[in-house]
Order: C-alpha cells, then structure tokens, then sequence
C-alpha cells in the first residue's frame, strides 16, 4: 500500500476529487494548508502599510491506495491539478505498513 | 484553529446519543411545538378580545337603542347616563393621565411622541456596542476575540451604573457656569414633575427617566472608544479601573463644562450631539493611555517600519461599522432631544449624507495612496463622517454636510497614516476616527453653520482644546497611575500566548474552527 500526499491549489480540489472517483477511488483526506515553493509571495496592504505574504494556500490531499493502483491514482491526481502555471503544488508517495477499517477491524488492501 | 488541549477531552464525548432516541425526543419536540404555534399562542392572542367582548355589549347595546327610543324622558335619561359611564371609562383613564401632566396637558401629546423617540434613540446608541464590539474584534486577531467582548461587555455595564449613582447629577448640576459639581445617586426622576413637560419643555421633550437613559448610553460609547486603542496588550484588571474611572468620574465633569451649563455653555460652545464631549473625549483619553502602554509586539521591526498586524475577521468589522452608523441615528437624532419634525428631519438627512461622503473619500483617498481600496479605511471613513458631522447637524445644510463629510475621510486615513508611522500603535483607528475628526466637526460647526446660528469660532477652539487637554491630562495621570502602581500591559509571553488564554483561560473559536 502507498500514501499518496498530493499539495493542489484550492480551486483544483473539485477537478481532482472527480478524477480519482473516475479511477474508482473515493476515499480520501484533505486538510487546508499553507506553504510555498518556487512560487513566490505576494505584497498585500493593510491601512497603508506594505507587508508580503510568503504562505500561500494550498489543499493537502492524502489517499492511501493499493500498490495497483499507484500510477493511475497519480496520473489522475497530475492531470486534474495541473494548471502549467507556476505553484501547482507536488505529489510525494510514502510507503504504508498497514491499514486498518476501524469499523470491521479489515486489513491490508480490503481495509483501503 | 488550534484546537483544544489534547491531555483534557471533552467531557461531551462520554454522552453517546442513540439515533432513534434523538428521533423521538425531537419528534415530540415537534408536535408539541406545533400545538404551541396553532392552538395555545393563538388562543392567548384571542383571549383579550374574548373577555373583552362583555364590556363591548352593552355601549353598544344602549347606542342601538337610543335612537329606536321612544320612551319618556327618564327612561331616555337614565340610558343616557349609563351609556356615557360604560363609554367613559377609557376617556376618564385618558384624562388621568392629561391631569398628572398640570399646564402640559395640551402639549401631552407631543411630550409622548418626544418621550417615546428618546427611550428608542436611547436603545440605539446601546446598539452603538455591538458595533464597538464587532468592530474591534474584526479588526484585531482571534487570540484576543474573547478579552476585548469583555471589555466591552463590561464597560457599558459599568457606564449605566456609574451614571446612575453620580454620573447623570454630575453631569446635570443644574445652571452653575462653572467647572465641578459632583452630584449624587439618582432619585425618583417622575417625582416633583419629573414625568411632565414641565421637566424640560420644548428644548428637553422627556421625563427625567428619559434623560437620565438616554445620557447614560452616551456615557458608555466614550469609554469603550479607548478600549479599540488600547487591544490586545492592555491587562484587563488595569484598564477596568481605569474605565471606571474615565466614564464614571471625567466624563460627567466634562460633559458637564458643556451640556450640563459649566464653563463651555457660557462661551456658547456649539457641540450638538458630542464630537467634542464624547468622541473627542474618547479619542485624547485612548492617545493618552496608547502613548503609555507602548505598540504592541511585532508592530514596528528593529528599524521602526510599520508590520501591519491584519484584523481577522472582515465581515464583523463591517457588520460592526453599519451597526454604529444605524446607532448613530439615535446618538444624533436623540439629540434633538424632542421629536420637534423640523431638526429631526435635518439631523438625519445630515447625517447619513456625512456617513456616506466619509466612506468615499476615504476610500478614493485610500485607492489612490496605497494604490488598492482598503476595506478598513473605507469603514473608518464612515464613522469619521458620522463624527465630524455629531458636533454640527442641526445647524448645517444638506451639502454643507457632504463636504465635511468629505473632508472627514480625507482627514481620517491621513491620521492613521501618520499616528501609525509616528510609532502610535491604533489597531482600529480609534484615535483618528474620534480624537482627530472630533476637533474637525466642532471646527466645521463654525465654518459651515447656517446664518444666525451664533457659533463662535474662538469660543469652538477653546472648547475643543480644553476638553482635549483635560481627557488627555486625565488618562495620562490615572493610566500613569496605574502604570506605576500595577502595571497596564501583560507579559510578552502573555501577548504572544494570547489575552484570551491569557486573562481568561478560554477561547474564543475553540475546536477546529
């Protein structure tokens, strides 16, 4: 099993959430975060005083998937979030020693 | 959000509702709401003209009569003398109440009609806190949301009862030309006539209860103009004395040089509804107690730049802005202090003209100096109008008061620039929105008065300065004071933390919020 950790754009959220459920995976964990990478800040203004906002936001989209379906899952995930624009965010794939269905104690593959 | 501590669980967490019982109950819940709705409320609603009916009955019985009459004359009399008793009865009460009035009875009427638009102007200058409230919270950070409803809460508890016990008899000594009278609690104020057109006449259409209440709401705002200057650093304990202090003992004593016949009202001191008295007032005592208490942590780097620190929550703070300005009808419409249709119309026709002029200019102003619109500074703009404007509605034009208006915006976002680069820290403008644009209204009122109003401009300039030098000279000592004796600012530790977990051990938007 990997974990597939996905940062998109918030807009692209929708877009990717469609596309995994078109390579039939449905479940899935999103958290609003902040960060940056080559994509720069911008300066913002508040009552006349400058001040740049480097933390930009970001979805972080984590799903946990069979070693099977990996690559499909990644490529939906790229080709939906992708927008050719600088700060479309990346995709890291972490390997997962086991997963359990709180509900019916499942293992393994049936459990994701 | 942060969430909450992680070794302390919710105690809600032991509770598992079952689904069906939750149905159940609701399902009741239901059904007896629904008999409340259509059986219970309209039965008590009917029930006044159910018994009612009995008493309607005969009058109107005796009245079909009468004409089909034909009877002698004592039976014609006497049906006569009853019909008028039973129809009497609301018309004697009616006249009870013309009687206690004395020589007012024929002015009764419009005494009602007065007294009625003062209690209401009265509840919506108490309406002007939620918008102090909203406005300071949206325009500061979440960590200190729960310290600032405090104080906010607190203070217009404390103004009522400290107006109540010496404030209102301070501040009304009666004609004394001077410069202190400290009064007493409040009596009966219906008593000695206090309940009839002879308390005041035309100039002051109330009951005493009526101006007690409506001054008293005043009393509060000032105070609570101090509390957006001084957030999210000062410690509670310090600034709840020291507002103690400001609303029940300086603000009766000035407002009393003015309103209550004091050295002011003898130089003819034009100030209409307080730009001076309240908001003036209000903005010198918050420069007094911000130049002690220092910026808050982070607001100017090593090198003394501004590192604007964002409110964070906009919408409150509009909400909070609309709110002062739908109050700011009672605070200016209420001083006319009768419901006399000439001045009334006027005050609120300058009013909002004022209102809405601020908030363009000081949105063009602010589009055209930092090159984007600023939220913040477009809601400031509103309320500097509205206070440039209090000072003078009554005796200026409609377009006269688009230009102070105007003029108010401008002035505003300059002040804010300047106090803020001058190492004055103001998280929402409270100095510039009533202390800077207090003096332009009582300026304007000269300037711009219509013909035969009698404003004095060196009478203006005096009165402006001196109620700005005694707000300013008092905070400073008794916020000095308590500077030395305890101490007015929390901990670094403390500010980073937040005044909420702080001073108060709670949170404002606990959980994943």
């Amino acid at each position: 099993m990997k974990k597939i950790e996905a940062i998109i754009k918030p807009f692209k959220l929708d877009e990717v959430k469609d596309a995994l459920a078109e390579v039939g995976l449905a479940g899935m964990t999103v958290t609003e975060v902040k960060g940056f990478g080559r994509q720069k800040g911008h300066t913002e203004v508040y009552r006349g005083s400058e001040y740049t906002v480097d933390f930009l936001p970001k979805i972080k989209l984590e799903i946990v998937v069979d070693d099977a379906q990996l690559e499909e899952a990644s490529k939906a995930i790229i080709a939906a979030a992708k927008t050719g624009k600088i700060g479309d965010g990346k995709v890291f794939v972490l390997p997962v020693e086991e997963a359990i269905r709180i509900r019916t104690d499942e293992t393994g593959a049936e459990a994701v | 959000m942060i969430a909450g501590s992680p070794g302390r669980p919710s105690p809600f967490l032991e509770i598992e509702p079952n689904v069906n019982t939750m149905k159940a109950i609701t399902h009741k819940l239901n059904q007896s709401l629904l008999i409340w709705l259509f059986v219970i409320l309209p039965l008590a609603g009917l029930s006044p003209a159910l018994m009612a009916d009995d008493e309607a009955a005969p009058p109107e019985a005796e009245a079909t009569e009468e004409p089909a009459s034909s009877d002698t004359e004592e039976a014609e009399s006497t049906d006569e003398e009853e019909s008028e008793a039973a129809e009497a009865g609301p018309v004697d009460d009616y006249q009870g109440l013309l009687d206690n009035q004395g020589d007012g009875a024929p002015a009764f009427d419009f005494f009602a009609t007065s007294m009625l638009w003062t209690v209401i102007a009265a509840a919506m200058v108490f309406i002007m806190h939620l918008g102090f409230s909203a406005l300071e919270v949206g325009l500061t950070r979440s960590k200190n949301t729960v310290n600032i409803l405090f104080k906010n809460a607190f203070i217009i508890a404390i103004g009522l009862i400290t107006y109540a016990i010496l404030g209102f008899n301070t501040h009304y000594p009666g004609e004394f030309g001077g410069w202190l009278s400290i009064g007493g609690p409040i009596g009966d104020l219906n008593a000695d006539g206090g309940d009839t057109w002879g308390y005041g006449g035309l100039g002051l259409a109330m009951t005493g209860y009526g101006d007690f209440i409506f001054q008293a709401m005043f009393a509060a705002t000032a105070a609570t103009i101090v509390s957006g200057a001084v957030a999210e650093r000062v410690k509670l304990s310090s600034f709840l004395i020291f507002a103690t202090l400001l609303v029940g003992i300086a603000y009766p004593i000035v407002g009393s040089w003015h309103w209550g016949g004091g050295v002011l009202a003898a130089m003819d001191f034009k100030d209409f509804a307080g730009s001076a008295v309240v908001h003036a007032f209000g903005g010198f005592a918050a420069l007094a107690c911000v130049l002690i208490l220092g910026p808050r942590k982070g607001k100017y780097d090593e090198n003394g730049n501004v590192k604007p620190i964002p409110g964070h929550n906009m919408p409150l703070a509009a909400v909070g802005v609309f709110l002062l300005w739908f109050g700011w009808y009672g605070f200016n419409g209420g001083s006319v202090l009768s419901a006399d249709p000439t001045p009334l119309g006027l005050v609120f026709t300058t009013t909002s003209l004022a209102a809405a002029a601020g908030v363009i200019s000081a949105a063009l102003v602010s589009w055209i100096v930092f090159s984007k619109p600023d939220l913040s500074m477009a809601l400031n703009g509103a309320l500097a109008g509205l206070v440039g404007i209090t000072a003078n509605a009554d005796i200026v034009s409609p377009w006269s008061s688009v230009i102070i208006g105007l003029v108010a915006g401008v002035i505003v976002v300059f002040s804010v620039i300047a106090l803020d680069k001058a190492g004055i820290d103001d998280p929402v403008g409270a100095i510039s929105v009533h202390g800077t644009c207090g003096i332009w209204g009582i300026l304007a009122a000269y300037f711009f008065q219509l013909p035969e109003s009698g404003v004095v401009l060196a009478s203006q300039i005096k009165g402006i300065l001196l109620v700005a030098i005694a707000a300013f000279a008092f905070s400073a000592v008794v916020f000095g004071a308590l500077k030395v004796i305890m101490g007015v600012r929390v901990s670094d530790e403390e500010e980073e933390e937040g005044l909420d977990k702080a001073e108060h051990g709670a949170e404002a938007y606990p959980d994943f919020n």
